[in-house]
């Protein structure tokens, strides 16, 4: 379980966090929206170590971890899947998978991973990390990490952008996979509505404040109405707050 | 022959041997032969007018490989050895040269090696070279190599270079003249550190119609240490050139790297892509978000990177 107390952020005079108070339990499946600049990436951030909070502390599993880095936080079982993945001259997909694992692999579990993602093992396994990829094909090995990482609480920042539909389907399958057999809590920063579709609950961020979290039947029909946007986050801020 | 344990270990180091090798081989040490074996097909020559030997390779000769190692561990010495190497038409042979260095003293040792390479028509050629030094000594270990290479209508010649440690300075110098319909792809890799120097410079001409090279190095600078990178192309013709050099540059280090395509025909297509730069810090944070160490993650970028 994962608890953030009163997590501020501030970044060049601007507030891009304020007082955030979150638990994400364990074993659920839970979709952050919220429009840009709403602070959604940098709260996944802010989880995984990649960026310090000004104020409040982060609790994984009842342990204080505010003050770890990103590599403790990765051996305590927390993964990050990035928005830009990283490419790397020189290092092959098998390499990153296998230092996902931890281990070496076997051909036919990195074929396992890599077919999940709709990619073929043959064609992929060696290939370097570099530009030769394209971005639907680096988000996809990205995800193919993650899912061989097996981390307790997975985090994917927008895991839809720069995949076609095609593979977004199977990026779906990968996420029920990953919740059915790992257990753990899977994060998804997403807009799209399929993916908070399957979310146990959604949380709703705007101008770094949780605005909205609940179960997604309560939250999603919400955000599906026909309203135009500024109105509908007016009307789940009960019209407090203006619109950007 | 039997080696000692020295022996065995440089021989692993830079040939990735244990025991004499299988097939032609030629194993120099301390600036003298010291273990020589020919086939049928590959037959080595000492000079007479200099030290070195001839390598000569029979047309269609196939799978066959030539190791000529070289160690240095005495104190002091300079070695100069020229070695030709003579491959007949069609033939298709691996050949592993190296030099590695064990100085124990303050003396400097150096071994300057110049390869001049001679392809006949239609042969294949891959040549693999790698440098190596250790010590416990004061004394610099120097390692200039020098590589000529003359290329036949349609041969190819596939170079493969590794210096990853312990060379205090290293001046490499490759030319190659490419006829008709050959192709020449060489791969370096380098790595210095402490206050090494390494100067690399290349010059491919294509003079032949759809002669084609790619010239790929990677480089890695730590501490104090400086390289230099220098490429020309020169295409005299309908031909191809490509050469892509990255380095990666951490702590006090320098690298320069100069690049020079010179196009003498309207068909002439050459391309040269350089980079300098630290370690992108997305590349470790990625990593460290696998559970390695910031310092785990810079080794596996630099290992990956020189692989």
């Amino acid at each position: 379980m994962l608890l953030l107390q009163d997590i501020s952020f501030n970044r060049d005079n601007k507030q891009i966090l304020s007082h955030i108070n979150l638990r994400i339990d364990t074993g659920k499946f839970v979709a952050i929206t919220g429009p840009n600049g709403s602070g959604k990436s940098t709260l996944a951030k802010i989880i995984m170590g990649m960026e310090k909070p000004d104020s409040g502390a982060i609790l994984f599993d009842g342990q204080d971890i505010t003050s770890m880095d990103i590599t403790q936080r990765a051996k305590l079982g927390i993964g990050f899947a990035f928005q830009q993945p990283v490419k790397f001259k020189g290092l092959t997909v098998q390499d990153l998978i296998e230092l996902a694992t931890g281990n070496k692999i076997k051909f036919s579990e990195a074929c396992d991973y890599l077919s999940d993602v709709g990619l073929c093992a043959k064609e992929y396994i060696h290939r370097e990390i570099n530009d030769s990829l394209s971005g639907g094909e680096l988000k996809r090995i990205e995800i193919a990490m993650l899912e061989a990482k097996k981390s307790k609480f997975t985090i994917f920042d927008e895991p839809e952008a720069g995949i076609d539909i095609w593979s977004f389907n199977n990026l779906i399958q990968v996420f029920e996979k990953m919740h059915d057999e790992i257990k753990g809590s899977i994060v998804v920063i997403s807009h799209q509505e399929k993916l908070l579709s399957i979310a146990d609950e959604i949380v709703l961020l705007n101008s770094g404040k949780v605005v909205n979290h609940g179960k997604r039947e309560e939250i999603l029909p919400l955000l599906l109405t026909t309203n135009r946007s500024c109105s509908r986050f007016r009307e789940l801020e009960g019209g407090a707050t203006k619109c950007h | 022959m039997s080696l000692d344990s020295l022996e065995k270990h440089m021989l692993k180091q830079i040939a990735d041997i244990e025991e004499v090798p299988m097939g032609a081989y030629n194993i120099r040490k301390d600036g003298k032969g010291i273990a020589r074996n020919t086939t049928s097909n590959i037959d080595i020559v000492p000079k007479k007018d200099k030290p070195g030997i001839d390598i000569i390779i029979k047309e269609n000769t196939k799978n066959e490989s030539v190791h000529i190692p070289v160690i240095l561990t005495a104190e002091g010495l300079k070695d100069v050895v020229y070695n030709d190497f003579y491959i007949g038409k069609n033939a298709d042979v691996v050949i592993v040269a190296g030099c590695g260095i064990h100085n124990n003293y303050c003396e400097t040792s150096e071994h300057d090696g110049i390869h001049t390479f001679h392809l006949e028509e239609n042969c294949k050629v891959r040549y693999v070279e790698k440098h190596y030094g250790e010590g416990d000594g004061t004394g610099k270990r120097i390692l200039n190599p020098e590589t000529i290479i003359f290329q036949k209508k349609g041969s190819s010649f596939e170079m493969e270079t590794v210096q990853i440690k312990g060379v205090d300075s290293t001046v490499r110098n490759t030319v190659a003249h490419l006829e008709e319909d050959t192709n020449l792809v060489i791969t370096e890799r380098l790595m210095t550190h402490g206050t090494q120097h390494a100067k690399t410079s290349f010059e491919v001409n294509l003079n032949g119609e759809n002669s084609s090279t790619h010239v790929t190095s990677r480089s890695v600078a730590k501490e104090n240490s400086t390289q230099e990178f220098i490429s020309k192309v020169i295409g005299n013709t309908k031909s191809f050139g490509h050469v892509e050099c990255d380095a990666i540059i951490m702590d006090k280090a320098k690298v320069i790297s100069t690049p020079e395509i010179v196009a003498n025909h309207l068909d002439a297509n050459l391309i040269h892509e350089a980079a300098i730069g630290k370690i992108a810090g997305d590349q470790i944070i990625k990593l460290m978000t696998l559970g390695l160490t910031e310092q785990e993650a810079e080794e596996q970028i630099i290992n990956g990177f020189l692989k």
